[in-house]
């Protein structure tokens, strides 16, 4: 018959492995991170995935959800994803209790560039619930840490009690990250620094900007602040990475939903290379 | 798969013959999809006879606006194309892509059993040809195939019709895809009053051609048959400038031209689900009554409704400037970036469909002349 470019893949696509609810830990109010086994054996030993990735969670009879995987890279069996309860597949999962089963594909995406970042200072630069997607990056920068220099996280949220994962600060501390937390309303029993986290980024000292990378993750106007400051450094535009988000359906650039201009956020990103896309961040609406 | 023939082996097919073509394509198994009348527009549908084809019938388009008319001739493609595109066959409209059921051990996925359905297109245009070749590559050419797609297309057998009228919607020759039908086919007939110059594009089309009782065709009807192409080539008078379009547009995003075409745009998603190439959808899900079974289904979207780019925390593209703009930009330059070709075919069909007449070509020429790249640059 007629030409055809490519033949049929091996996996479906759209096929989901069934996954279980093996634990759940509530981290912030509306927020939960779910610990994921495959109920198929070896559909876990197949699965290994990039610091930087998301899985879509499927729900039957709900729908999908794009989901950051917020795990150690290195640890296969479990997967977590840390959930906001949001929109009606994360409603629908914060009901559902340990046992529970439902559908996951994945991993898709692009990833942090962690390679890249090799023998230079590395800064993490989050709000909120965009420390979930950056933390497989910071299990990756630790399990490795002697081939980084200065590692530093800078993080805000709106109050103390939106901080994720305060209970590894001080490990991730002590082994190597710099971590830096900053809110936008303190409590009475706050004793850090108050502002938002790019006043965190204009402060610091960057010793080496040629070779400083920045990984950010959080709304696109804070990204575009972060990279303007970090460009104010001298850190060069090449260095500085971002993690988008848009409306995904397929996640497999076939349904259109999350077109960013040439971007395809599902298979292009979500991490993108800041340059990549700047001429676009700053237009309303596209 | 086949190899491309020169295209030299012709063949002239008397139309008293016409119907034995049908005949083999449904004695070999293939469902006959060809043009028909329905509700006053010539559409695609499965056809088991010549006389079902808009013998004699003809398309008059205009920027919103399409009638049949009566030809004084007995042609049975003497039209262009109507609101309907193969698409609908290769990426059907709505079908399951996978499915769930609950048991007592909990939820199972599956994915559906592959198609057996073999389609035979009857009367594809040489824009419809380059609209494949672009949703081949959007389906197919990436690092994920669409397997529901890839099985319709692999098992698709194309017979083209060369166009030898064109209607003053039709753009093809800017865009380089028509009208002529160059490849991409497993036959092409082009129509004299008595009959087909056939021309094989493949193995299996030429195995086909064997079949068929044709004759020798004479120089006489090749040149007469070349006129009749040519007469498709002449009429045409719409003009697409395709000169550093992808630039042009992504470099104007701020352009007044977007809220002045977005205040005519009734954002009601008609171009989109005309166009040959548009590709965008949505997977739901639909359950049965106990919530225990569950099948994933796909259907055509839209980049104009509100929903498409909805997320929890709000929507990408609130206004109808913002979704106008993003299908004119994907289609006619973000395209390239994704799918190292245009989005668009020149075939016309979103400028005949849109209620309001609304012409990509004109939008594209305003922006054109009054190139604001100067001013707006990149904004980091």
């Amino acid at each position: 018959m007629s030409t055809v470019t490519a033949g049929t893949p091996a996996t479906d696509p759209w096929l989901a492995q069934t996954v279980r609810i093996a634990g759940i830990t509530d981290e912030i109010e509306g927020v939960a991170t779910y610990h994921l086994d495959f109920a198929d054996a070896s559909a876990a030993g197949s699965f290994s995935f990039r610091p930087g990735q998301f899985n879509m969670l499927y729900l039957p009879g709900v729908g999908e959800a794009a989901i950051s995987i917020s795990s150690d890279p290195l640890l296969h069996g479990t997967l977590d994803h840390t959930v906001r309860i949001a929109g009606q597949v994360t409603t629908e999962l914060a009901r559902a209790g340990v046992g529970a089963t439902f559908g996951l594909r994945g991993p898709f995406g692009s990833s942090w560039p962690i390679d890249e970042c090799l023998e230079g200072d590395v800064i993490l630069v989050t709000g909120g619930i965009g420390l979930a997607p950056l933390r497989p990056a910071i299990y990756e920068l630790l399990n490795r840490r002697t081939e980084f220099g200065n590692v530093t996280l800078l993080y805000g949220a709106r109050h103390p009690f939106g901080l994720l994962y305060s209970a590894e600060y001080d490990d991730w501390q002590a082994n190597g990250v710099d971590v830096n937390t900053t809110v936008d309303r303190a409590s009475p029993a706050w004793q850090g620094n108050v502002g938002v986290v790019t006043q965190l980024l204009d402060r610091m000292p960057v010793a080496d900007p040629e070779r400083t990378s920045v990984l950010c993750c959080g709304p696109e106007v804070m990204m575009w602040y972060t990279a303007r400051s970090a460009l104010g450094r001298g850190i060069p535009k090449e260095r500085i990475w971002i993690s988008l988000e848009r409306n995904m359906n397929c996640a497999i650039g076939l349904c259109g939903h999350c077109q960013f201009g040439p971007t395809f956020v599902c298979k292009d990103g979500p991490v993108v290379r800041y340059d990549r896309v700047s001429q676009y961040l700053r237009v309303e609406g596209f | 798969m086949s190899t491309q023939l020169p295209s030299e082996c012709h063949m002239f097919l008397p139309k008293s013959e016409f119907q034995l073509l049908i005949d083999l394509l449904r004695g070999d198994g293939f469902t006959v999809v060809g043009p028909m009348i329905d509700q006053e527009a010539i559409v695609y549908d499965e056809i088991t006879s010549v006389e079902e084809l808009p013998l004699g019938w003809t398309d008059r388009q205009e920027p919103g606006h399409y009638r049949l008319q009566q030809r004084d001739d007995d042609a049975y493609f003497g039209f262009v194309v109507g609101p309907h595109s193969w698409k609908k066959y290769l990426f059907p409209p709505l079908t399951t892509v996978a499915s769930a059921q609950k048991t007592d051990s909990g939820w199972q996925m599956r994915t559906p059993d592959p198609e057996t359905t073999k389609f035979a297109f009857l009367g594809v245009r040489a824009c419809e040809l380059a609209a494949i070749a672009v949703q081949d590559r959007v389906f197919t050419g990436g690092p994920y195939v669409d397997p529901i797609y890839s099985e319709r297309r692999q098992q698709a057998f194309i017979i083209a019709v060369n166009c030898t009228e064109a209607a003053p919607t039709c753009f093809c020759s800017s865009m380089n895809t028509g009208p002529r039908c160059t490849s991409g086919f497993d036959l092409a007939l082009t129509e004299l009053e008595d009959g087909f110059v056939v021309e094989a594009g493949s193995e299996a089309g030429e195995s086909l051609m064997s079949r068929l009782s044709t004759q020798q065709v004479t120089a006489a009807q090749l040149a007469s048959a070349e006129s009749c192409r040519q007469q498709a080539v002449d009429q045409q008078s719409r003009q697409l400038d395709t000169e550093g379009i992808r630039d042009l547009l992504l470099e104007n995003l701020e352009h007044s031209r977007w809220e002045e075409v977005g205040s005519r745009c009734l954002g009601c998603t008609n171009c989109t689900m005309v166009c040959p190439t548009c590709f965008c959808c949505s997977v739901e899900d639909v359950t049965d009554l106990a919530g225990e079974n569950v099948e994933r289904n796909r259907h055509w979207d839209s980049c104009f409704n509100l929903s498409f780019s909805h997320m929890s925390h709000g929507t990408t593209r609130n206004t109808i400037t913002q979704r106008y703009r993003q299908w004119l930009t994907h289609k006619l330059a973000s395209w390239h970036d994704q799918f190292d070709t245009s989005g668009c075919v020149g075939c016309g069909r979103c400028i005949t469909w849109c209620p309001v007449g609304i012409d990509l070509t004109e939008e594209v020429a305003a922006i054109r002349n009054d190139d604001c790249t100067s001013e707006t640059g990149g904004t980091a």
